[in-house]
């Protein structure tokens, strides 16, 4: 049965979601395995919110994005999007909901942009409205210099932001994004996300998010599940599970001279030195600051240069996976 | 060049082909649906000409035709871009570093990939055939020891050929009229359709001033004994004139063309 | 048909009726090949090419013998017409979807199950084949003339034919090609498989069924209706008896056959998409 959502209810309603692929292989003699992609998944996500969905490659994330989306049936379980059962009522559901996949594109190579807008608001049947709409995506995403380029000619930074364009065009409620910046330059990414935030802000857009981007998970989601080999490892926030895998930022500090190791530094823990302490790495504790921990450093070694290494995501996620494993 | 690096040239096209084997099954498929409703044709004119046309009795006919459907692949009647495509994309520059001559190589490579493909794209056709209509061949083996020769000469006159007009890359920007035209006049003229024996007058003609006989209607007439002794030697030796004649056009064309690249810089 | 008028009108339709979607992603394409005239100039005339061939044999054949399947040069040459006319009409509406193969591996599919439309739609509307229009140009060609050469009693029930046949050949075809389109799905490394079912049916329709054993008579009469597309049709615009088992009153039945055929085709596709998206089995 298909209720029409309503604002403020769960727009993924996913329990037990199962996705299981016969896998052959083998020359003339095919031998049949069923890999598990999916197992007993459950998944909530309310209006408004946005969340990251990671891990790692072969974890089951874009299983579980083509299951609620439509493109793929589950195996077992159930699973609702925008209130709709994604296989039941595909159509329907395609109006609600925006995808892009990275790697992927949904415009067409061989057309300027701009006609791909064009035929995207005839599929979508979009009234006159939607030039409103579409120049507003223009201007955000700054794409009036190459509007009337070919697809097959932009840059990969031009086509993702063509192809977010194309997924916001019809004004969905969940907008789904797999691996939206992936291969971009450090600008383009940023300037994305400054994009994606004003865009939530504006309109509410629920979004969901598959990244191997700590920056990305930092600006853009509030709370993230992390699935290994198909089950959720973790649901809750960031510094949550940073906490819990400790993984911590590292201070490294590159010395004037020698220095004995500095294992006794307030809201520090020593990890390495290296060269006679020339340089030493340092875990900064949840709890303290840089700035703290430099203040108490100049009083005893003059220092040279220091960088602050940011835990990423692949690093949290091994560390989670190891954890869970280490446990049973 | 030493015949270790050939050898092993030759393996890689077997390799690289025998992994399409689901490829080579629905092809085989292809070939084999094609030849019945080709056998049938064939016969239909033999009966229609009064029992035999232009030597072809109703088997023979269907002969010819389970022949062709299973020449095909070997043969390699239909065209592959394959090294168009690396002249295209200037992929040809490392072809011409190696310390191999290209069109070796790539002959070699060619005579795998035919090798491979002889059994399970010739073999299911012929069996249908003969379950079908019955097939019409000699009993002695002289005729399938030089057919077999007969086969090799045309799978490397098919190569030089497309060889040859691959290399037409080199100035054309757009190759797919040239392709075209070459697949419209070789498919015909090589007895693909019909016999070139059942050509009318004018037709033949043009058709035994081309290489395309030697493709597909020489190693026929060679298998099924239509020519025999020294007529059947005499069949081979055009084939052996066409392979050295239009492998050696290839090298020439493809002097001038790597000229042209190394000097405009493709 | 919901709103022809707005066809005409230059802007674009918004809403755009029923068919509105439709129409974008067909113009769309269109537009694009004709952007490179030359290109797609000698794709047209390659197109021709391939239809020449396929007459090439029919002459050949002709050089040397008169009747061929009850029908003589002039005959086979209106079969030829009809039947090359119905498929290059097809190949070229709905010939592009044998390169399902392709749409798995570029993702074209799951774009197309992210659309509000249903699939099958999109990927016929999605990549029509205007060039092939010179393999129609070459089959219209034999046929205008065959219809000249051949003794032909032009009565009202034969215009009526000659206006059927082609639309409701061009219709068994296109359903051919959707069910080998979705018997794709399960074969994406055979595809060339599908091309046997398609191509192989074409090949059969542009000769005699005649000529065909009593096990193939069956099999391109009922269960791969290519008789129904060409020689049914063509036995009775030229006023001949049937063979057994097929006499040529049958030709009226086309449209029949047509349905039936698409009555597979959907239910074809339908489990070759199941299949892709794991809802089937």
């Amino acid at each position: 049965m298909t209720t029409t959502p309503t604002a403020g209810e769960q727009i993924v309603h996913a329990r037990g979601l199962t996705r299981d692929f016969v896998v052959r292989s083998g020359g003339w003699r095919r031998t049949k395995r069923v890999v598990r992609a999916v197992v007993d998944l459950d998944l909530d996500i309310v209006a408004g919110e946005a969340v990251g969905y990671i891990g790692a490659n072969g974890a089951g994330k874009s299983t579980t994005i083509k299951m609620l989306t439509g493109i793929l049936s589950p195996s077992q379980g159930t699973v609702r999007t925008c209130g709709y059962d994604p296989r039941r009522s595909r159509r329907a559901l395609a109006r609600e909901i925006g995808v892009v996949f990275g790697q992927r594109s949904q415009l067409w190579w061989d057309l300027p942009l701009r006609e791909s807008y064009r035929v995207l608001a005839a599929i979508h049947r979009l009234g006159p409205g939607h030039r409103e709409r579409l120049d507003e995506l223009i201007e955000a995403l700054d794409l009036e210099a190459f509007l009337d380029t070919p697809v097959r000619q932009l840059s990969l930074g031009q086509r993702i932001r063509g192809e977010i364009a194309a997924a916001l065009l019809h004004s969905p409620r969940l907008l789904v994004l797999d691996e939206p910046t992936i291969g971009l330059d450090v600008l383009s990414k940023e300037r994305l996300r400054a994009f994606l935030v004003a865009e939530r802000a504006a309109h509410g857009t629920t979004l969901l998010l598959t990244t191997h981007d700590m920056d990305d998970v930092q600006r853009l989601t509030d709370r993230i599940v992390v699935v290994d080999r198909g089950s959720v490892a973790y649901a809750g926030d960031l510094p949550g599970l940073v906490r819990r895998v400790g993984a911590d930022r590292v201070i490294v500090l590159d010395l004037e001279e020698p220095t004995p190791p500095l294992a006794d530094l307030p809201g520090t823990r020593l990890l390495a030195t290296e060269h006679d302490g020339l340089r030493q790495r340092l875990a900064l504790l949840p709890g303290s600051t840089a700035a703290a921990v430099l203040a108490e450093v100049a009083g005893r070694a003059p220092l040279r240069d220091l960088t602050i290494e940011e835990p990423d995501v692949e690093d949290v996620v091994r560390r989670l996976y190891a954890t869970q494993r280490a446990g049973g | 060049m030493s015949v270790a690096a050939l050898a092993v040239l030759t393996q890689t096209g077997w390799k690289r082909w025998s992994a399409y084997r689901s490829a080579a099954l629905a092809g085989a498929v292809t070939n084999t649906v094609f030849g019945l409703i080709k056998a049938a044709i064939t016969m239909g004119a033999v009966g229609a000409a009064g029992g035999t046309l232009a030597g072809y009795g109703a088997i023979e006919g269907a002969t010819y035709a389970w022949l062709a459907q299973a020449l095909i692949a070997p043969v390699n009647v239909f065209w592959s871009n394959d090294l168009v495509d690396r002249i295209r994309s200037g992929d040809i520059a490392v072809d011409l570093s190696r310390p191999v001559d290209p069109q070796l190589a790539y002959l070699c490579a060619d005579l795998g990939r035919a090798a491979f493909s002889l059994v399970p794209r010739g073999a299911p056709p012929l069996l249908v055939g003969a379950l079908v209509t019955g097939l019409a061949l000699p009993g002695q083996l002289l005729p399938y020891v030089l057919g077999m020769v007969s086969v090799v000469l045309a799978v490397v006159v098919s190569f030089a050929c497309r060889w040859l007009v691959s290399l037409a890359a080199f100035w054309l920007i757009e190759m797919r009229g040239a392709a075209t035209l070459y697949l419209m006049t070789s498919n015909i003229l090589c007895g693909l359709v019909v016999p070139v024996h059942w050509f009318p007058g004018w037709m033949a003609a043009v058709a035994a001033a081309t290489p395309f006989p030697s493709m597909l209607q020489a190693p026929i007439d060679v298998i099924m004994g239509r020519v025999t002794g020294v007529d059947a030697l005499g069949v081979v030796g055009v084939q052996i004139a066409w392979a050295a004649g239009v492998l050696l056009a290839g090298r020439l064309v493809w002097t001038l063309g790597t000229r042209k690249l190394v000097v405009q810089g493709g | 048909m919901a709103d022809l008028s707005a066809a005409g009108s230059r802007r674009p339709t918004a809403a755009g009726g029923l068919l509105g979607p439709y129409r974008a992603l067909v113009s769309s394409r269109l537009r694009s090949q004709l952007a490179y005239r030359r290109s797609f100039a000698l794709d047209v005339l390659g197109s021709f090419g391939v239809g020449l061939i396929e007459f090439a044999e029919v002459y050949v054949i002709f050089s040397s013998i008169s009747v061929l399947g009850g029908l003589d040069f002039a005959g086979l040459a209106l079969l030829f017409g009809l039947a090359s006319l119905s498929f290059s009409l097809a190949d070229l509406l709905v010939g592009h979807i044998d390169r399902i193969p392709t749409y798995l591996r570029t993702g074209t599919l799951d774009a197309f199950l992210l659309r509000p439309l249903p699939v099958l739609a999109q990927l016929v509307t999605s990549d029509i084949q205007l060039r092939r229009l010179g393999r129609s140009a070459l089959a219209l060609g034999v046929l205008v003339v065959a219809l000249v050469v051949n003794p032909i009693d032009f009565t009202p029930a034969v215009i009526t034919l000659l206006l059927i046949t082609p639309i409701a050949g061009t219709a068994i075809f296109c359903g051919l090609f959707v069910v080998a389109a979705g018997i794709q799905f399960w074969l994406i490394e055979g595809s060339e498989m599908a091309n046997a079912f398609t191509y192989g049916s074409n090949y059969a329709a542009t000769f005699p069924t005649s000529i065909f054993s009593l096990p193939m008579r069956v099999l391109f009469t009922f269960v791969v209706p290519a008789a129904f597309t060409a020689y049914l049709p063509t036995l009775l615009i030229l006023g001949l008896p049937g063979p057994a088992w097929t006499p040529a009153w049958w030709g009226w039945l086309t449209p029949l056959a047509a349905l039936a055929v698409w009555g597979v085709a959907l239910l074809a596709w339908r489990a070759g998409l199941r299949h892709y998206t794991g809802a089937g089995s």
